[in-house]
């Protein structure tokens, strides 16, 4: 069965895996291919490929999907009776955004806003990024303009940020930690306050004041959105986990990516995540019978000379031996990972940056 | 490059960071200096490459003669700071087990990566804080792919401006002085001869200027694609597969051509002409490299037995020996 066909009634997917193994591709391939069958298919990506965003037709960051024009689509091998959209995350803009839908007042958001730790801090934050990404998903879900969903995700290495990102700002915010801190008697109205205890002052000799009263400041405006925050973090968790959802995992045959696809892969099973099919790029590949490197060299010395016909044969040699390594990471993926039918992708001998190329992968989808 | 204190290794995603940086721990170690690699964010990939196991989170643990791992933990950097910056030890342990305090140290936007770059700083320090810990010649940082590694790098000058005062201003500063200084730290990226790593790397190379005022201090470009034919030869591997494709099949016959599996000795042209292809491919983007950051890259070939871990690994600090020798040689 082809992926599309599998993905049929999924209304979000979301592409993982670890860098460098054509994550957005796969995704800007995929919701093409979507597209393909008449649907109305968004794909949200963080900092692509500045070509293949150009293909697109995305000159720039924003936040809110465009429409591919058609006339780009046409004339690829594939007829696109759907419609294809795609949006470039900012995450600092979808998250300044996101704080101000949130804030119960322009008092709240503008303090939020201007904090010092914030404005310096936030763009540093491991996870933002993850959580911004999702939080925009769920937000283009629930305006149900589209069918399908695609999410590429971000090129963190680990993909457990992504994963972890709601279920740790839920349980940050309930935690009874923050309460603590936020409490009119809290730890940061304390320490805003020049707190006594030995705890406290220590704490202050150790930051700074300034570092305090700021941080403070930003937890005490953040506790005006907790609620919202909470309530955001817990439906983009469920939203994760619906059955309508499918996490595609993307690797190539070398040995880091399917390392970590194995890893990805098991934490979507502890998490109970919806698992929806594993993706193998750049795999080269032989035909059957295998040819012989020496035969060929034979066959072709009389007409390109020894040297040259040497180096024919070795470098079908050199493929034969990534074959042979592509060919074993395949089944260890697949058996570790207990899938029987991976979309293989052959290695292509140039890079993705448009959209006859984007179509040709769309047909193997 | 092998002479600082500090080796920030940093790169896209999946352009071989980690191996390099270990194969570059083997080429210091070899040379005789003391080196520790150094991963951040729960990454233990160094060892792997090296077919060792990784140690315990935080531990400094050998690896080979002359060379040592260690994965920074920020919990274990936060409880190290709080013992070494506190009065009493009873002190350091009620903060450092306090939960309130941990959760507000984990929801600080940043202070993961500036106690990370701490604990990077100590281990560079020729008199170490760390009781009975010896001092390293090299630390090679295995820093995070770039957007992350330039947030990991900048984060102790952040915290510089935002605490404005205090000893974590302070400290914050101090490193960040040491971070951007020439003389102790250099900055190598790593990518490969393809657009898309290429452009990050430049753009890489732009945010660490303006970011951190630092340059780059060497690229290197992981799994070149083998050489194999001079430039004359394309065209007549062309001719040569024209007239595979022409025949009238005997030849392919001969060479034990089938209807599934095609002509073997037509199929291995065409690689010949793809590769070819692709080498020519990556010599542009060497060079689009090489003009836009002013650097003469430094060329890794491309191993093609990965799994074979420490002897692979033995091949790449080899050739990364000769090609560092051979830099060092026109400077």
């Amino acid at each position: 069965m082809s992926l599309v066909e599998r993905l049929e009634g999924k209304r979000m997917v979301v592409v993982a895996g670890s860098g460098g193994v054509g994550k957005t591709t796969t995704a800007a391939a995929l919701a093409l291919a979507l597209a393909a069958q008449g649907r109305r298919v968004a794909v949200v990506t963080i900092d692509p490929a500045k070509r293949l965003a150009q293909a697109l037709g995305l000159e720039e960051l924003g936040n809110e999907p465009r429409r591919v024009d058609p006339e780009r689509l046409a004339g690829h091998g594939l007829e696109v009776r759907g419609e294809l959209w795609a949006m470039m995350l900012d995450a600092k803009r979808t998250f300044d955004d996101l704080i101000a839908r949130l804030a119960p007042d322009e008092r709240t958001r503008d303090e939020v806003l201007t904090n010092r730790i914030y404005q310096e801090l936030s763009g540093a934050v491991a996870g933002s990024q993850e959580f911004t990404a999702v939080a925009k998903l769920y937000e283009l879900q629930r305006e149900d303009r589209f069918d399908v969903l695609v999410l590429d995700t971000p090129p963190s290495r680990n993909a457990l940020d992504f994963l972890d990102a709601p279920e740790r700002l839920t349980s940050f915010f309930e935690g009874r930690a923050l309460r603590v801190l936020l409490a009119p008697t809290g730890l940061a109205a304390r320490v805003a306050a020049a707190g006594t205890g030995a705890a406290l002052s220590v704490l202050r000799r150790l930051t700074g004041v300034d570092l305090m009263t700021d941080l403070g400041g930003f937890f005490r405006a953040l506790s005006g959105l907790i609620d919202g925050f909470r309530e955001r973090a817990r439906a983009v968790g469920a939203l994760l986990a619906d059955p309508a959802t499918a996490f595609l995992v993307v690797s190539t045959p070398e040995r880091e990516p399917v390392a970590e696809a194995i890893f990805f892969a098991g934490k979507l099973r502890d998490a109970a995540l919806p698992f929806g099919g594993l993706i193998v790029n750049r795999v080269h590949s032989l035909p059957e019978p295998a040819p012989q490197p020496a035969a060929v060299a034979a066959a072709l010395t009389g007409e390109l000379g020894e040297r040259t016909a040497a180096a024919v044969a070795d470098n079908l040699a050199a493929h034969a031996v990534l074959a042979a390594r592509d060919a074993s990471a395949i089944e260890h993926l697949c058996t570790t990972l207990g899938v029987d039918d991976p979309i293989v992708l052959p290695n292509l001998d140039a890079e993705v940056h448009d959209i006859a190329a984007l179509a040709a992968i769309a047909l193997r989808l | 490059m092998l002479r600082r204190r500090l080796l920030v290794v940093t790169g896209k995603g999946g352009t071989g960071k980690s191996t390099v940086a270990a194969a570059l721990g083997l080429v210091a170690a070899r040379q005789g200096r003391r080196t520790i690699v150094a991963e951040v964010a729960q990454r233990t990939d160094v060892p792997g490459s090296l077919g060792a196991v990784a140690g315990e989170p935080f531990a400094e643990t050998p690896l080979r003669e002359g060379l040592w791992h260690i994965s920074i933990d920020p919990a274990d950097a936060l409880r190290e700071y709080l013992h070494d910056q506190l009065p009493s030890d009873t002190l350091a342990r009620m903060l450092g087990g306090s939960r309130s305090f941990a959760l507000l140290a984990s929801a600080t936007p940043g202070l993961a990566e500036l106690l990370s770059m701490g604990k990077v700083w100590e281990l560079a320090q020729a008199q170490r804080r760390t009781t009975g810990a010896q001092p390293y010649d090299l630390v090679i940082l295995d820093a995070p792919a770039t957007g992350h590694g330039l947030a990991t790098l900048a984060a102790p000058s952040a915290f510089a401006r935002a605490a404005a005062v205090g000893p974590v201003a302070r400290q914050g500063r101090l490193i960040d002085d040491w971070l951007t200084d020439p003389r102790q730290t250099g900055v190598l990226a790593v990518t490969r001869a393809e657009a898309l790593p290429v452009a990050e790397t430049i753009a890489l190379a732009g945010d660490l200027r303006a970011q951190l005022s630092l340059e780059l201090e060497a690229v290197v470009v992981n799994g070149l694609s083998a050489q194999r034919f001079e430039r004359e030869e394309e065209a007549r591997l062309r001719t040569a597969l024209a007239a595979r494709e022409a025949g009238d099949g005997d030849a392919a016959r001969e060479s034990g051509a089938t209807r599934e599996s095609g002509d073997p000795v037509a199929f291995a042209l065409e690689r010949a002409l793809a590769d070819l292809a692709v080498a020519r491919g990556e010599r542009r983007q060497v060079e689009r490299l090489r003009r836009a950051v002013s650097l003469t890259p430094l060329r890794l070939p491309f191993a093609v037995k990965e799994e074979s871990g420490e002897a692979d690994l033995g091949v790449l600090a080899d050739a990364l020996s000769r090609t560092l020798a051979r830099s060092e040689e026109q400077a």
